[in-house]
C-alpha cells in the first residue's frame, strides 16, 4: 500500500498548494487591516495589490521603498490588468486594486474607494516619415471613427491613414474613447495589438499608421502629434491645456487601515511623488488643478 | 517466498499507479470541457446563440457579442494555411519515401523534426518583422496583416506534422503494390498517383486534420500577425481576428463572470468543439486505415 499512500500525499499537497494559492491572499487582508492600526507602533503585516500594468513601473520602487522604511511589512505587488485589480479587490482577494480607468457601474454598489495617485498622460503618435504635426480634436475623432481615411484629407500625403490601437478591453483605449471620443465607437479597421511597446513598434514601421500610446512609451523611434495646436508636456497638462490624460486609481474595498493605508499615503506623500512619479514620465496628482 | 510476495505486491502498487493516474487525466480533461461549457454557455443568458454566431457586430460595451467575424477568421486562416501547407508537406512527404537516397533521409527526417522544436512565438516574430513588411511593400497593402500572413506561417508551421506523418503512411504501403504497378508497365509518376497515393490515403488524411488542428489552436504567432480587429474578412490581406487571438488579446482586461467574459469562454468552448471534431475524424480515418 506503499504507493497509495504516496498517491494520497501528493493529492495532499496539491490540496494544500491549492488551499494556500486560494486564501493566501484572503488572509493577507486580515493580517494588513488588522495590525498596526495604533499610532506610534511599528506597521507590520502584509499588503497585497494587483491589476493596471501601467501602473507596475511606478508601483514596484514604491513597494521597495516603503519595505525599507517599514521591515515588518510585506507588499505585494501583481500585475493582471485594470479589470482583474477591480474584480479581485471588490470580492476582497487582495487589499488594492490598481486600475487606470474609472470604476465601471457595474462595481459602484461594491463599496470601492477610489485613491486616485498619479496622472497618466497619452500621446497620438505617428510613424516618422508622416509630414503632418498637428491634429485638431475633430479631424483626431474622425479618423478614430473610420471619417477620414487618408492623410491628404488632414494636410499630409496621399496615403491611407492604418489605424493601429489597443484592444477593447484596454484601460488606454478606455480613456480616449472617454476624453476624445466622448461615446462616438471607433472603427473596427484597425489593427489591434496588445501592449504599449507592440503598438509603438507597428506604428514605427507602417508608413500611415496612428494609434495613442501612455507618453512615456513615445520615444525617438516615433513622432508625437500635438493635439489641438498644443504639444504634449506635463506643464501643459498641469495647465489644462493638453486634455488627453486618465488617472492611475488604487481602489481599496472600504476605507483603508493600517498598513494598507500607509502604503497608499506613501505612494501619495510628496516625498515619493516628487522623486519617482516625474521620472517614470507620469504627473503628481497633487500638482493638478482641481 | 517473500521474493515472491514482494513482487507480488510490487506489480499490484504498479497497476494501482498506473489506475490512478487513467483517472487523473480524465477527471482532469473532462473538468476542463465541463469548466469552460458552463462558463461559456452562461453567455446565452444574456446573448442570444443567433447573435452570437451569426453576427459580426463585436462591442462588449455596447453589449454586442457577435463572434462570427472571430470563427470565420479561424476557419479561414486554417482552410488557408492547409491549402499552402499540404501540398508542401505532401511533396516532401513522396520525396523522402520514395525518391530520396538514405543518407539523406537520415539528415532530413531529424531537421524535420527540428521544426517542432521552435516556440509559436518565434514564428511569429519572423513573420512580423519579415513577412508583414514584404507583403506590405510587394503587394501594396496598407499594413500587411492579415489572413494571408497568418496562413503563410501557420503552413510553415504545420507543414512538418504533415510531411512527417504522410512519409510513415507512404512507408507503410506494401512495397509489393508500387512493385506490381511499374511491373503493369504504368511509370513511376503513375504509379505514386494511381497506386501508392490512394493506398495511404487514411494515414494521409490523419496527417491534414491533425495540421488542421494544430493550425485552428494555433495563438500566439496567429495573435501577432493577424490584426486582432473584429471585422469580416472580405479579403485575405486585411486585419481580422480569430478565434485565439482575440481570447489573448482580451482576456487580461475582461472581468470574470461579466457577460463579456463568459463570451471569451463560449469563444474557447467553440475552439475546442472544433479541436475535439477534428479529433473525431482522426479516429475515423485511422480505424479504415487498420480495416
Amino acid at each position: 500500500m506503499f504507493t497509495k499512500k504516496k498517491i494520497g500525499m501528493m493529492l495532499g499537497t496539491l490540496m494544500v498548494a491549492a488551499s494556500m494559492v486560494l486564501t493566501g491572499c484572503g488572509g493577507s487582508q486580515g493580517a494588513g487591516s488588522g495590525s498596526g492600526s495604533g499610532a506610534g507602533t511599528e506597521l507590520s503585516g502584509k499588503v497585497s495589490a494587483s491589476g493596471s500594468t501601467a501602473l507596475l513601473p511606478l508601483l514596484k520602487p514604491a513597494q521597495e521603498a516603503f519595505q525599507d522604511a517599514h521591515e515588518k511589512v510585506t507588499v505585494n505587488v501583481a500585475g493582471g490588468g485594470s479589470f482583474t485589480g477591480m474584480n479581485q479587490v471588490a470580492e476582497g482577494s487582495v487589499d488594492i486594486g490598481n486600475s487606470d480607468v474609472n470604476l465601471p457601474d457595474e462595481y459602484k454598489d461594491k463599496g470601492l474607494v477610489d485613491h486616485k495617485v498619479v496622472v497618466e498622460p497619452f500621446v497620438f503618435i505617428v510613424d516618422k516619415a508622416n509630414k503632418v504635426d498637428n491634429l485638431t480634436k475633430q479631424q483626431v475623432i474622425d479618423i478614430l471613427t473610420g471619417k477620414i481615411t487618408n492623410w491628404s484629407q488632414v494636410g499630409g500625403a496621399d496615403q491611407k491613414i492604418t489605424l493601429i490601437h489597443r484592444a477593447k478591453s484596454s484601460g488606454s483605449r478606455a480613456t480616449i474613447s472617454d476624453v476624445v471620443l466622448k461615446g462616438a465607437a471607433f472603427t473596427d479597421d484597425a489593427v489591434i495589438q496588445d501592449s504599449n511597446g507592440a503598438v509603438r513598434a507597428a506604428i514605427a514601421s507602417t508608413p500611415g499608421a496612428i494609434g495613442y500610446v501612455d507618453a512615456p512609451y513615445a520615444d525617438d523611434s516615433v513622432k508625437v502629434l500635438k493635439f489641438d495646436g498644443v504639444e504634449f508636456s506635463a506643464q501643459n497638462i498641469i495647465d489644462g491645456k493638453y486634455p488627453i490624460y486618465g488617472y492611475g486609481h488604487m481602489y481599496t474595498k472600504g476605507e483603508p487601515t493600517g498598513a494598507v493605508k500607509a502604503f497608499i499615503d506613501f505612494v501619495m506623500s510628496d516625498e515619493f511623488q516628487n522623486a519617482q512619479v516625474e521620472k517614470l514620465g507620469f504627473i503628481p496628482v497633487s500638482k493638478m488643478k482641481k | 517466498m517473500t521474493e515472491a510476495a514482494r513482487q507480488k505486491f510490487y506489480d499490484k502498487c504498479g497497476r494501482y499507479l498506473f489506475i490512478a493516474s487513467a483517472c487523473l487525466m480524465t477527471i482532469l480533461i473532462f473538468s476542463i470541457i465541463i469548466f469552460i461549457g458552463r462558463q461559456g454557455l452562461l453567455t446565452f443568458g444574456e446573448v442570444s446563440p443567433l447573435e452570437f454566431f451569426f453576427s459580426a457586430a463585436w462591442d462588449p460595451s455596447a453589449k454586442h457579442f457577435g463572434a462570427l467575424s472571430f470563427i470565420m477568421g479561424s476557419l479561414l486562416s486554417t482552410l488557408v494555411a492547409v491549402a499552402i501547407g499540404t501540398p508542401l508537406g505532401l511533396s516532401g512527404a513522396i520525396f523522402l519515401a520514395k525518391v530520396a537516397p538514405d543518407w539523406l533521409k537520415r539528415i532530413m527526417r531529424p531537421a524535420c523534426d527540428l521544426y517542432v522544436a521552435i516556440p509559436s512565438v518565434v514564428y511569429g516574430y519572423m513573420g512580423l518583422i519579415l513577412l508583414v513588411p514584404i507583403l506590405r511593400e510587394y503587394l501594396h497593402l496598407p499594413t500587411g496583416f492579415g489572413v494571408m500572413a497568418a496562413s503563410l506561417v501557420l503552413a510553415i508551421m504545420i507543414m512538418p506534422t504533415i510531411l512527417t506523418i504522410s512519409t510513415d503512411a507512404l512507408n507503410a504501403v506494401p512495397k509489393a503494390l508500387g512493385e506490381a504497378s511499374l511491373a503493369l508497365g504504368a511509370t513511376w509518376w503513375q504509379t505514386i498517383w494511381h497506386v501508392v497515393l490512394p493506398a495511404a490515403r487514411p494515414g494521409i488524411m490523419t496527417a491534414i486534420v491533425l495540421a488542421m488542428a494544430r493550425a485552428v489552436g494555433e495563438t500566439m504567432a496567429v495573435q501577432m500577425l493577424i490584426g486582432n480587429t473584429p471585422q469580416l474578412a472580405t479579403s485575405l490581406f486585411m486585419p481580422t481576428a480569430t478565434l485565439t487571438s482575440d481570447i489573448v488579446v482580451e482576456m487580461g482586461n475582461t472581468p470574470f463572470g461579466s457577460a463579456w467574459g463568459n463570451a471569451l469562454f463560449l469563444m474557447a468552448f467553440v475552439l475546442l468543439i472544433l479541436s475535439l471534431g477534428m479529433i473525431l475524424l482522426i479516429r475515423k480515418f485511422s480505424q479504415r486505415s487498420v480495416a
